[in-house]
């Protein structure tokens, strides 16, 4: 079956592609760009006014399963990635229990086949149970698939044990995901210590006891050679250091969130919504300003989403008891749009660059692009849809937005996997 | 007149006026407790409701003497007694209380933003006995109170916060209460149990208190809140004493007309010695007794007095 996609603007700075043309499909690859196309017989996608892009890839997300299917599953957490313009995720291995052997890697890649929307990438933990005390069997987990290993949640702790993860997995070319956070810093800390945590009087987790981590990890990725990909890079300070890393051509590369750029810790007011307590805390504007700047200068790779649903009757409690985390997967694109492209700080190449080539050279998934004989991951956005983000918005299996209530520009309105479609006319497929 | 709000949650739903109107109020009420009959009717058929989920004996029994004399029907609601310990949500607490009626709930709970969840549950009004490390804004109240009543003024005055300030909401309250009335409040205690940022509350920093101790109008000492710390936060007791304990030898170099106080419980020999504690310089017991009249005050103004009452 053939799939024309005519009239859209497709932009691939891989491919060095900014043109209005069309995109013919076969067999699920790309097999045709070019103006004026036809197709004997097969379908026709109207794509005036929209941008075509590679299939963008998220490479944190939590889908919960096995464990607590309550607040996602792999069907509803894919469902949520295609109706957000994601072709793949990368699914975090803090479930119920932790993915840290091949049998859990397995399960995941079974029933991502069988209940997936779009593709699931596995991550394997570094340590057994997440425990920071013995390696987990890296080597069997990736033979059943996993692509990079993490203790997302928490981060290893003992030096002396990344060191030896580090450099046991660096043979199977995959890279380490750090969750940097340095327990003994930051302690019971819920929120960025400064202004937010002296005005609401609970305890702070400082921009230190992230970048005591990162700049551990750097010069541990340095001293193994191990590839490093910090995650959720949340402070000024981070990104410096990343910037004098790589200017050394040490093998690190780094993703900041939705949420870390686009809110700060001035959001968390008197009102104390939980929706906006996240790990690491949302930090200052300057903060902020520093991870885009980051972005735009090459020194952070991507944007993640870090998308942690939670259960409603958990992020209804107390701030200080609630869970950490904000769901992502169906906001991001539209943030990056309304925040970044529609105000000229952006350009549809960096939305490629940021959310589809830079996260899978990072992770070394498998390259995405806008060429014939490409795999058609195609992810269409019409940048001039009105998005209000209710409840009604969601695909996910949980509601816990940092960004409720906002009125957002642009979103994906079809994505397709494989020459497939995973979302079209903005309602996910099956 | 009214306050400017329902609520007490924090400094923030006052104004310098309501706090005024707040002192005021409570010196006609300070009366009330000399009497032999110490009751008005004032707040009859009322309901408050004290819902303490954290063990508290001083402030509930303030707030519950305070509804008595106002003859409000007081009914406690406490952890131990509680559904809080069977799992049940704060929320849902909150809800189960507002499905009974009532018309003024004082919160006491161990999480900083309690109280503002019960108004998304609750129409009545809502007064903030203490959450978590955040705020106490009728400590803070009957603080400013004892302070007019020794001292004759709050503008002008130099009060010295001395010890856990990090953990304390009482400080946390007190601060911002003391900068609206044109006071200066000043931290006094090792980082170690400073909040990152004093200066957004608006108070100074020392951490010497023998170099301030001749500025200060009022020493206002703090109890080291052990059970919230994480790991120890000075070297001992001992050490912590001998640089930050109030005692007989700082006490003589305080100007002449100052006053030591503390929100208790107190830790004598800790910041504050038996001597100074038992001092007529102290006012620890006054504060105890001021608290009673200004909560009295404050239910009064928050339920619209007598004239809500004649109305229903």
């Amino acid at each position: 079956m053939a799939l024309l996609l005519k009239g859209g603007r497709v932009v691939d700075p891989a491919a060095d592609l900014d043109i209005i043309a069309d995109v013919i499909i076969r067999d699920g690859c790309i097999v045709e760009i070019g103006p004026d196309l036809t197709i004997p017989k097969g379908e026709t996608v109207e794509c005036a006014e929209k941008i075509i892009l590679p299939g963008l890839v998220d490479v944190h997300t939590h889908l919960r399963e096995p464990g607590r299917e309550d607040e996602e599953t792999i069907r509803t957490g894919t469902r949520a990635a295609a109706h957000g313009g994601f072709t793949a995720v990368c699914a975090m291995p803090n479930t119920e229990p932790v993915a840290d052997e091949g049998a859990a890697i397995r399960f995941l890649v079974d029933r991502a086949e069988r209940d997936g929307v779009v593709r699931v990438y596995p991550i394997g933990a570094i340590t057994a149970r997440q425990e920071g005390r013995a390696l987990a069997e890296a080597g069997d987990m990736v033979s059943e698939g996993a692509v990079a290993f993490s203790d997302d949640g928490h981060g290893v702790q003992d030096a002396g044990m990344m060191r030896l993860a580090m450099d046991y997995i660096k043979r199977f070319g995959v890279p380490i995901v750090s969750h940097c956070e340095d327990a003994g810093l930051v302690g019971k800390g819920v929120v960025n210590e400064g202004v937010v945590s002296t005005r609401l009087g609970m305890a702070g987790w400082p921009a230190a006891g992230e970048e005591i981590m990162v700049a551990r990890d750097i010069r541990l990725a340095e001293l193994t050679g191990c590839r490093l990909h910090l995650a959720h890079l949340s402070t000024a300070g981070s990104v410096e250091l990343v910037r004098v890393a790589k200017a050394k051509g040490i093998p690190v590369t780094c993703e900041v969130t939705p949420h870390h750029l686009f809110l700060t810790e001035d959001d968390i007011d008197l009102d104390y919504r939980t929706e906006l307590k996240m790990n690491p805390p949302l930090r200052t504007a300057a903060d902020a300003a520093a991870l885009l700047a980051g972005l735009a200068d090459g020194t952070v790779d991507c944007i993640a989403t870090d998308h942690a649903p939670h259960a409603p009757h958990e992020k209804a409690l107390e701030f200080e008891l609630a869970p950490f985390g904000t769901t992502g997967l169906e906001t991001a694109l539209s943030l990056v749009v309304t925040e970044l492209v529609s105000r000229r700080r952006a350009t549809w190449g960096d939305v490629a660059s940021w959310m589809c080539h830079n996260p899978r050279v990072a992770l070394g998934l498998p390259p995405v692009s806008l060429a014939p004989g490409q795999v058609a991951d195609i992810t269409i956005v019409d940048p001039e849809a009105r998005v209000d983000v209710t409840a009604d918005w969601f695909e996910s299996g949980s509601r816990n937005s940092a960004f409720m209530g906002r009125k957002l520009l642009g979103r994906a309105t079809e994505v397709l996997v494989g020459g497939y479609f995973a979302l079209r006319n903005g309602k996910v497929v099956a | 007149m009214t306050l400017s709000s329902k609520h007490i949650i924090t400094m923030d739903d006052l104004t310098p006026d309501d706090i005024t109107h707040i002192l005021d109020t409570a010196e006609s009420f300070a009366e009330i407790s000399q009497r032999r009959i110490k009751k008005l009717p004032t707040l009859r058929g009322r309901t408050v409701v004290n819902l303490f989920l954290e063990p508290s004996t001083r402030t509930r029994t303030s707030f519950e003497i305070a509804a008595k004399r106002l003859s409000a029907d007081g009914i406690n609601f406490s952890a131990s007694a509680s559904a809080t310990v069977k799992g049940e949500s704060l929320r849902d607490t909150a809800a189960t209380l507002a499905a009974m009626a009532c018309d003024l709930v004082v919160i006491r709970h161990k999480y900083a933003g309690s109280p503002r969840m019960l108004m998304d549950v609750m129409d009545c009004s809502i007064v903030n006995g203490g959450d978590g490390m955040h705020q106490h804004p009728t400590q803070a109240l009957l603080d400013l109170y004892t302070m007019r009543q020794r001292l004759g003024r709050l503008e002008g005055l130099t009060v010295g916060i001395v010890g856990d300030i990090s953990h304390s909401r009482v400080a946390g309250s007190l601060i911002p209460a003391l900068r609206m009335v044109g006071a200066r409040p000043i931290v006094i205690a090792p980082a170690t149990l400073l909040p990152a940022r004093p200066d957004v509350l608006g108070a100074e920093v020392a951490y010497d208190l023998d170099e301030v101790l001749g500025e200060l109008d009022v020493a206002y000492m703090l109890r080291i809140q052990m059970e919230r710390a994480d790991g120890m936060p000075f070297p001992s007791v001992r050490e912590y004493a001998r640089f930050y304990g109030m005692n007989s030898a700082r006490l003589g170099r305080l100007p002449a007309k100052s006053i030591v106080m503390h929100p208790g419980p107190m830790n004598r020999g800790v910041e504050i010695s038996q001597d100074v504690a038992d001092s007529d310089r102290s006012l620890v017991l006054e504060q105890v007794e001021s608290g009673v009249a200004v909560r009295m005050a404050i239910m009064y103004l928050l339920l619209g007095g007598a004239d809500s009452g004649a109305a229903a």
